[in-house]
Order: C-alpha cells, then structure tokens, then sequence
C-alpha cells in the first residue's frame, strides 16, 4: 500500500532548491505518436492496418508484414507483469537523484511486451494496467498501474512525478469572477490543495458568488488585475513562489465578428484580458515556476490555460472572440516549450459554450462550469497536456481533424 | 487699471501668499472608473508599460508609455462629451479657448448630508442657502461639490450596488438653475461624474451633464482636496491635454487660495 503524503513543511530557506532536470526526452518523430496519445491521456499503440498487428515499440514497418502503414489507435491496456526490476544506482543525473527506481516487463493482452515504470504498488506476476504518461521532458513513457485502485495510490512517489496533483500543492486561480473560476475553487479545495489562491481585479465592483467563494476552504483572495502589468508583477512578487499551479481563468466572451463590431475597444479589451492577460502572468510567474519544478512535494507543477475551442477552428458568430483565443493558443504553445525546460507543464483545455450568461443564446449542449472544473483536476491529477471537454469541443476537434475546409464552411454558415 | 502685475502674483506664490492646492489623485491602475453594463465598451482604465528602466532595455533612461480614457482619473468633460452639446462652437478640449481654463470656484459643502444619504441630492435651496451665507455666485465661476467622497476608498467610494451607484451629486432643477441663473463656468465632484450615481434615472439622465454640456460648459470630476478651499475666493486651473476633438481628458487641477489668518 502507498504511504499517503503527509502535508510537505515548510522549506529549510538554507538548503538549496535543486535545479529541476529532466529525463532523457529524444523520440523519434514516429515515437511521438505516444506522446500525443499520452498529451491526452489515451492508450495508443501503433496498429498494423494489413495484418492487425499491435506494435511496440513504433517503427516505420511492420515487423510482421513490412507493412509502412502503422497508425495509431486505442488498444486496450491490460497486461500481466512478467519481471520487475529495482534500479538503485544510475549514471542519468535526472534518475540518480530519485533512485530506487521500479520498472518492470509487462505482457500486455493485445500482444507486444512492454518495459514501463512501475506503480509501487504492483507486484510481479499481478495484472497491470497500463497507461501512458508525459514525463518531465514532456515525451511519453508508460507506467504501469495495479489493475485495481489501492489506497493513496495517487502519491506513489514515481506516479506523482509524472502527474500535477492539487494534492498539497498551491494553486493561483487568476479571476475569481468568474463561474469557472468560482467551481474551480472548490474542485481544488476537495482535491487537496493546501492554497488556492484567487485573483480579484477592480475589489471595488462586488461580483455574484464572492461571499460563497471567500467561504471556500484555504481560499485566499488576492489582488489581481490581468490587465494590468504592475498588478500582475506586483502579484507575482507576493505570491510566485508559492505557487505551484497556475490555472488561468480569465473569460472575455463577445458575440461579433471582425467585420460587425465597430472600432477596436472591444478587440482591445478582449485581448488585454485574454492574449496580452497570458503574457503578463508567464512574464511574472513563468521564471519562478520554472525554477521550482523539482522543489519537492509541492513543486511548481503546471500552467493551466482555459481556451474556446474556437481556438482551433474559427467561429464567425464569435468571430473576433476565436481570433483571440487563436492567439493565446498559439501563445501557449510557445510557453509550453519554454515551461518544459523546467518539468512544468501546460495544461490546454478545450470547451464549447459554456452555460453562462455569455452564451445566453446558444444553443445546448453547453458544458457547466462546475463539470468543467471537474475535468481540469482530473487532468492536473492524470497529468495530461491537452483536454477537451463536452460533445462540442469533442465534435468540433473530430470534424477539424477530418476536413477542415468543410468545418470552415460549416462553422461560418 | 494698469497692466496686472504677474511678478507680484508669482511673488506671492513663492511667498506663500498664494497657496497652491492639487485638487487631483494620482493616476493609477487601481483607481477605479465609470462603468458601463459589460456589454458596452468601457472606459479603459490607467495603464503604464516600461518601455525601459536604465536596463537592457535603455541603459540610461527610464520611460513608460501610458494609455487611459479620456475620462480616467481626474478628468475635465467638455461640452462635446454629452449629446446636449454636440454641435456646438469649441466644444471639444482643442478647441476650448484657453482662458477657459482659469476660474473662479465656489464650493458648497454638502459633506454633512452626503455622510447620512449617499443618495443626497443638491437642491436650489442648498444653494440659496449657500448665498445667503456667502453672497451670490458670480457668473462664469466653477461650483464645487464638496462631498468629502474622495476621502473614500475602494468600494466605498464607488459604492456599487445591485441598483448601480450610489453617490451623491445634483438634482436637476440646480443644474438648471446654477446654468441659466448664475451663468456657471461648470461643475466639479469628487465622485466618479458630475452626476449623482443614480442621476441614470433623473429627468432628464445625467441632468448635470446634460444641461452644462448643452450650454457649452465643462465639468469636473474625480477631485480631490476640497476640503481644503474655502467657501469662495479660490482660482482654479484646469487645463486638459489638447487632444483633436477631444471629450475631455485626464488632467492636474490646481487650485490658488489666498492664505488668510485662520490659515496661516
């Protein structure tokens, strides 16, 4: 059974943070087919289309059939481990540091045999499942899992290093204002998390849900003003190290497309907020959060960005609105890689409309910001790089993938 | 009269004679402005981004560049600012001649009632009784509200509530009046507008607005420091950048107080 974690004291101010290393992170362009089934949380392996095979690890050609065609596809993840094996001494400085270290050869029942990382809780001979995760540099290994849940098995400390559980961690939640950030507060506050703290911008304007939200267990609300870049330093310099997870919930939703609103103050707030908002809090807490990824239990673990997924296909009914959240996709895509340098990852999730007032006129379905908040912790606590949530951002994601042009002419019709 | 003797006047500033009082808050991000129902573009508070700070940026110079609303901070409104006003004749801060700018103030004291309704409306009787106290206001001079509103801080100086604002200003009948009877220069506040935070539901809406800007007058919001003015005798200097057709603009307001024996 795992030793749960006992909450982490406070920090020795005269030993030294160790530098956050990461493990070896090369794959082939062909491996980084795992990663992006690990990105999400899937279990891909790559699938033979002439003669089924399940191949690991990827190659380029069958090696039953030669057969170059090898996609990926979810395949079922169990297995039995055959051999485990604990490795005390390493030469790798990433691994040195955290030895023993338990991995162990898993038959899986779809075929191929697998070297993977071991649960502590799993023992030779047991079933396993397997999963693939994002490890520190970002690329994909597999760790294998008890086949069924054991206590406490979210702190096994070679499953944690993997995953950015709330789990007596600190956490910044940028605009307490809104729904999503109001029942993200309290989906943290259940999963453990030692600090959330809550950004409030303008405290002069009362907002619905304040005194339900101050009311939350070790929520501390804190002045914040994306967009303003000295409240957001001043912010930073207060709070930065103490926090170890970022989730960015700033919202400016606005009908309109780029040709229907007239003048630009509502492009320029929208931006402020959103794009220019994005920028202000990796310039403040970018640098501290990557210089933490590897301070112990509560190491700086994530950055978490809430984005329409009209990011990835424009909306002209909300046309200026996906321009924006384009842009901070593509933002956080570049914050993504320097954040890695660290171990820390960036969270992307992906939703449709949500059931708010902003989107009083759209149709269902719509996600609920209390589900919304409930994915994302389960996605801070799986460890994932990407999530999409609700039947909209699944379908607008599937459409994309299979012709965008007919989506183009889909979303502006 | 001869020709005004200036030297004196900067004489009597140097000395101490003339005291000179700011009237203006520092601009900040923090301070809050007008709002708007969220649908409707606001006011763009005050923003400063370091271009560089004797860094790698400049190594020997630090400058910021700054944006706001023409309506941020303490800020003058020119006639142009409100419908009432939009065709006349040098209606906006370019084009306001400058000896505009200097003028006398008359500041009414309503601090006491506004402390036990922040609804408290100025009335002509308040004015009356004002004159009675300290002669009629003379024509093309400013009135101030001195509400001690800019003593608050926060949500208490907005004081924003379900139903809106809640802050005290004048009702129309003395806009009207102070226009039309005493020829007023304009209108000044501590609060956030000329108006009182209900004045949306006034006939007619923002009355202070409506009927100075209509009649080619200026306003003055946001101040602070009124406290320190006396009733009557004070010149006021508000100046507002020169912006082509500007509606107003952010601005230091300085008051010129003569220093008398209570206050020296």
């Amino acid at each position: 059974m795992t030793e749960p974690l006992s909450r982490p004291k406070r920090k020795n101010p005269l030993k030294k943070t160790p530098v956050p290393l990461l493990p070896q992170g090369t794959r082939s362009r062909t491996a980084l087919g795992l990663t992006a089934a690990a990105a999400e949380g899937r279990f891909q392996l790559q699938v033979c289309v002439d003669c089924v095979m399940v191949v690991y690890p990827p190659r380029d050609a069958c090696p039953r059939c030669l057969s170059p065609r090898l996609p990926y596809r979810d395949v079922a993840n169990g297995g039995t481990l055959l051999a485990e094996t604990t490795i005390r001494i390493s030469t790798d400085v990433y691994f040195r540091e955290r030895m023993p270290w338990r991995i162990g050869t898993v038959a899986l029942d779809v075929g191929p045999s697998i070297v993977a990382h071991l649960h502590g809780d799993l023992r030779e001979g047991e079933r396993t499942r397997l999963q693939l995760k994002l490890d520190k540099s970002g690329q994909a290994i597999v760790m294998a899992l008890p086949a069924a849940d054991t206590p406490n098995m979210a702190d096994d400390p070679q499953w944690r290093e993997l995953t950015c559980d709330p789990k007596y961690r600190r956490v910044l939640i940028t605009d307490g204002r809104t729904a999503v950030a109001q029942a993200l507060a309290g989906a943290l506050s259940e999963a453990g998390a030692s600090a959330i703290f809550v950004g409030v911008a303008d405290p002069w304007k009362p907002f619905p849900g304040e005194e339900k939200l101050r009311r939350i267990e070790r929520v501390e609300i804190v002045p914040l003003d994306l967009t303003d870049t000295t409240s957001v330093n001043e912010c930073a310099g207060e709070f930065a190290a103490r926090v170890d997870i970022l989730i960015n919930t700033a919202e400016h939703v606005r009908t309109g497309g780029i040709i229907d609103r007239k003048g630009l103050t509502i492009a320029r707030e929208e931006l402020e907020i959103r794009y220019f908002g994005l920028t202000r809090l990796a310039q403040a807490f970018g640098p501290v959060l990557r210089g933490r990824g590897a301070d112990g239990v509560n190491s700086a673990a994530a950055f978490v960005n809430l984005l329409s997924v009209y990011a990835l296909a424009n909306w002209p009914a909300y046309g200026a609105f996906s321009a924006t959240e384009a842009a901070c996709l593509s933002a956080s895509l570049s914050l993504r890689a320097e954040l890695r340098q660290g171990g820390v990852k960036v969270l992307n999730v992906f939703f449709g409309p949500l059931e708010t007032e902003w989107y009083q006129a759209v149709q269902p379905p719509k996600v609920a910001p209390a589900s919304l908040a409930r994915e994302v912790v389960r996605a801070l606590q799986q460890g994932l790089e990407d999530l999409f949530v609700g039947d909209i951002a699944e379908d607008i994601r599937a459409r994309l993938a299979v012709n965008p042009k007919a989506l183009e002419r889909e979303l502006g019709s | 009269m001869g020709t005004p003797d200036l030297i004196a006047f900067a004489g009597a500033i140097a000395a101490g004679d003339i005291e000179v009082i700011d009237l203006t808050h520092t601009l900040t991000p923090e301070f809050p402005t007008i709002v708007m129902p969220p649908e409707l573009g606001q006011c763009a508070p005050f923003r400063m981004e370091e271009v560089s700070r004797y860094d790698e940026r400049g190594p020997a110079w630090y400058w910021n560049n700054i944006s706001m609303g023409e309506h941020t901070g303490t800020h003058f409104d020119a006639p142009v600012h409100w419908i009432s006003g939009k065709d006349l004749p040098n209606g906006s801060v370019d084009t306001i001649p400058a000896e505009n700018f200097i003028a006398p103030a008359s500041v009414i004291d309503i601090s006491a009632q506004s402390v036990a309704n922040p609804d408290y409306e100025l009335t002509v009787a308040d004015v009356t009784a004002w004159e009675g106290l300290h002669g009629r206001i003379p024509p093309r001079s400013w009135v101030l509200l001195r509400t001690d509103w800019s003593k608050r801080g926060g949500r208490d100086y907005v004081n924003m509530h379900e139903d809106g604002q809640h802050t005290p200003g004048p009702c129309p009948e003395v806009v009207r009046f102070l226009v039309e009877e005493r020829d007023l220069h304009g209108f000044g506040t501590e609060t956030i507008g000329t108006d009182a935070g209900q004045a949306f539901h006034f006939n007619p809406p923002y009355p202070a607005h409506y009927y100075m800007h209509g009649k080619g007058r200026y306003g003055l919001q946001c101040l602070a420091n009124l406290d320190l003015l006396p009733p009557t005798g004070s010149v006021i200097l508000a100046a507002p950048l020169k912006i082509r057709r500007g509606s107003g603009s952010p601005l230091r307001v300085l008051a010129l107080v003569p220093r008398t024996e209570s206050r020296a």
